[in-house]
């Protein structure tokens, strides 16, 4: 095909090693392989099959916000009150059991909260479009905390590992494979699967592209930011479940600032915050790097409060990186000129 | 006719909602409870309130350009933490002086987090996000993780929040810093270039670059200036709590950012006054000061919060609109 120029036009980008090797994912691959080297080197009982899955269980629960928040991210949205929709549907679960309802129906109770408050979320930034995400999700964060708080006061709402087959959830394994390992899979697999194989999936990110040229393409934008944020809530509430699990009691602070490593792994896995940028992979990865980065810091003993410098730092300086080649590149060029 | 289109233009504006729900406020609670409307009450408040109202001056700028700073609070921990630690090793250090290090570390923070954020270009909320992290751990990094106590605060460090000698005995020393500040901000805003360009960035980035204001430094400026406010507050805290612990001020971000959204500040950069901070900051205090004063309890505190920082934000819209519309309307006449 030639342009008007006269020049050929190629839609398909030939394929390159160049450019497949220089991709984010790879330089996540490469990180996660060093992590592991390092823990490996750290403990001789973590590079065995239930060292590793000691490890993921130690973080996973949290994994469920990140694959979500990766959607938000790619409409270019934000969401902060996830951590207080966790929080807010476990209390609620508890509250469920203790009021004398059975386990599964309180699950069921638990995941309808967590859709609630995602619901409202989503309706307030759909009817309010000129609200910034940011602070509607910071006045609902305020909001669904004071609710648990409200509630629970300073006490605590527990006696859920009666339940066997609750606490299973969390702590239970299929051979040597957790439970939470396996629904946490196919959880990341639907997800990676509907972002960049469904038509869906496109519409996110021509919305998180460009939303105005979205919207007179024929994509309901309102529509499909409503049920990203009502599918945020959801899956909030399913760590909420996990969490419950795991602890066997919930309070009003549990699962703090959850929603700022849910950002952080989706923005190291090359999610930019500005929206129509990501891939799936890179979420999966930066999840699990995360995660074994900070069990194998525990390992060692390094204080919590490294840990937080070093976290950070990570997470600057990767979305800094490409950046900063870049301008390198720009301004080499530049003086060839 | 002119008169009377002022008038109109008086009461439609965003200053005077917020003044009718601040006395509606005043009301309503000294109904409930007469002892709210005293001067013990009124100066215990904002002297308790004083480090997030001078912070939300700050946080208007970044906003104004559009940015946003998460990482106030663990820079306001970092530079108090730091002032605390230099004044317990040297007590001879005066109290200004542990002023000048808080407000100075603060300022570095600032400048560094604002150097990232325009030449690593890295997004406001991801780079603040990181720096929470970061300057938080540090913070218990440099205390190893323990107290500075309340009698290893310099005497007179201490007295600072409780005395009166800024203003020869009329106003608490907290109260004078707040109007300073305030009326700082509002001449420098409003009539300096510098002020006016921190506008013209919000509005329109490129446009500004365009006319020859250099954007970066304008952003490194703000988030300076965010920093050197921290710091402030920093030195504030710890006069005022007359001890520095790793965990001060976890959260402040959020009640900065609901004072400054509440005061009609808009996230999407250019759009926002002092006054309107000043109210906003004002009813956000008035909520926190006033809720235990007629029964509510403790526990239900944030929810109201959270639900009246939503209210305050809808409402903006629904009077941005009705405005849109009505000047809409006078045009069509």
């Amino acid at each position: 095909m030639a342009g008007k120029s006269g020049r050929e036009i190629i839609a398909e980008q030939p394929f390159s090693w160049k450019t497949f090797f220089f991709k984010w994912e790879w330089f996540l691959v490469l990180i996660f392989i060093l992590i592991n080297i390092m823990n490996a080197n750290l403990s001789p009982y973590y590079a065995s099959v239930s060292g590793l899955f000691t490890a993921t269980n130690s973080f996973l629960e949290k994994a469920f916000i990140a694959l979500p928040m990766a959607y938000i991210l790619v409409l270019g949205d934000m969401d902060i009150s996830v951590g207080s929709i966790a929080c807010i549907s476990a209390v609620s679960l508890a509250l469920a059991y203790n009021a004398g309802i059975p386990m599964a129906a309180c699950i069921v109770v638990c995941l309808l909260v967590g859709t609630l408050c995602g619901l409202i979320n989503g309706l307030i930034m759909t009817k309010f479009t000129e609200l910034a995400p940011m602070i509607v999700t910071l006045g609902t964060q305020i909001l669904y905390r004071g609710i648990a708080e409200g509630i629970l006061g300073d006490t605590s709402s527990g006696g859920l590992t009666a339940v066997k087959w609750f606490s299973n959830l969390y702590w239970g394994k299929i051979g040597v494979v957790p439970i939470m390992f396996i629904v946490f899979i196919i959880c990341a697999c639907a997800f990676g699967f509907v972002l960049h194989k469904t038509v869906f999936g496109r519409w996110l990110y021509a919305i998180g592209s460009n939303k105005t040229a979205a919207e007179y393409a024929g994509i309901e934008v309102q529509k499909i930011r409503l049920i990203v944020f009502v599918l945020t809530g959801l899956f909030s509430a399913v760590t909420g479940v996990f969490l419950a699990a795991r602890m066997g009691s919930t309070k009003s602070d549990i699962a703090t600032s959850y929603e700022m490593e849910a950002i952080s792994m989706a923005v190291l896995g090359g999610f930019s915050t500005n929206g129509g940028k990501g891939n799936f992979i890179g979420v999966v990865l930066a999840i699990f790097i995360v995660g074994f980065l900070r069990y194998g810091l525990g390992l060692i003993n390094v204080p919590a409060q490294a840990m937080l410098v070093i976290i950070g730092l990570l997470l600057i300086i990767t979305v800094m990186a490409p950046n900063i080649k870049n301008q390198i590149q720009y301004s080499m060029k530049k003086k060839n000129k | 006719m002119n008169k009377k289109f002022d008038l109109k233009k008086l009461t439609s504006s965003r200053e005077m909602s917020l003044v009718i729900v601040l006395i509606v406020l005043c009301v309503f609670i000294q109904l409930r409870n007469s002892t709210f409307l005293q001067f013990g009450t009124i100066e215990a408040m904002l002297k308790n309130y004083a480090v997030m109202m001078i912070m939300a001056l700050g946080m208007m700028c970044v906003l104004l350009t559009g940015g946003i700073d998460i990482a106030i609070g663990s820079t306001l921990a970092f530079s108090g933490m730091f002032s605390a630690l230099i004044m317990r090793d040297h007590p001879g250090v005066p109290v200004i002086g542990g002023f000048l290090i808080s407000m100075v570390v603060g300022m570095v923070l600032g400048a560094v987090i604002g150097v990232v954020i325009s030449k690593g270009k890295v997004p406001p909320i991801v780079a603040t996000l990181g720096f929470m992290n970061i300057y938080r751990g540090c913070t218990y990094l440099i205390a190893d993780s323990r107290w500075v106590a309340a009698y290893q605060v310099p005497e007179g460090f201490k007295a600072f929040a409780q005395s009166y000698y800024l203003t020869g005995g009329l106003l608490n020393n907290m109260i004078t810093v707040i109007i300073i500040c305030y009326v700082i901000f509002f001449i420098a805003l409003k009539w300096t270039t510098a002020g006016r360009r921190v506008y013209a960035v919000g509005s329109n980035a490129e446009a500004a670059e365009v006319s020859g204001i250099n954007v970066d430094s304008v952003k490194i400026g703000v988030y300076s200036l965010m920093g050197l406010l921290s710091g402030l507050g920093g030195a504030l805290w710890v006069s005022l709590y007359a001890s520095a612990q790793g965990d001060m001020a976890t959260g402040l971000e959020m009640d900065v950012i609901a004072a400054c959204v509440v005061g009609g500040v808009s996230l999407n950069g250019g759009r926002g006054t002092v006054p309107g901070v000043f109210l906003g900051g004002l009813i956000m205090a008035i909520i926190g000061k006033a809720l235990p004063l007629i029964g509510v309890s403790q526990f239900w505190q944030s929810a109201i919060k959270g639900l009246i920082i939503l209210f305050a934000v809808i409402l903006n819209v629904v009077t941005q609109r009705t405005m849109d519309k009505n000047a809409l309307k006078r045009r069509e006449m």
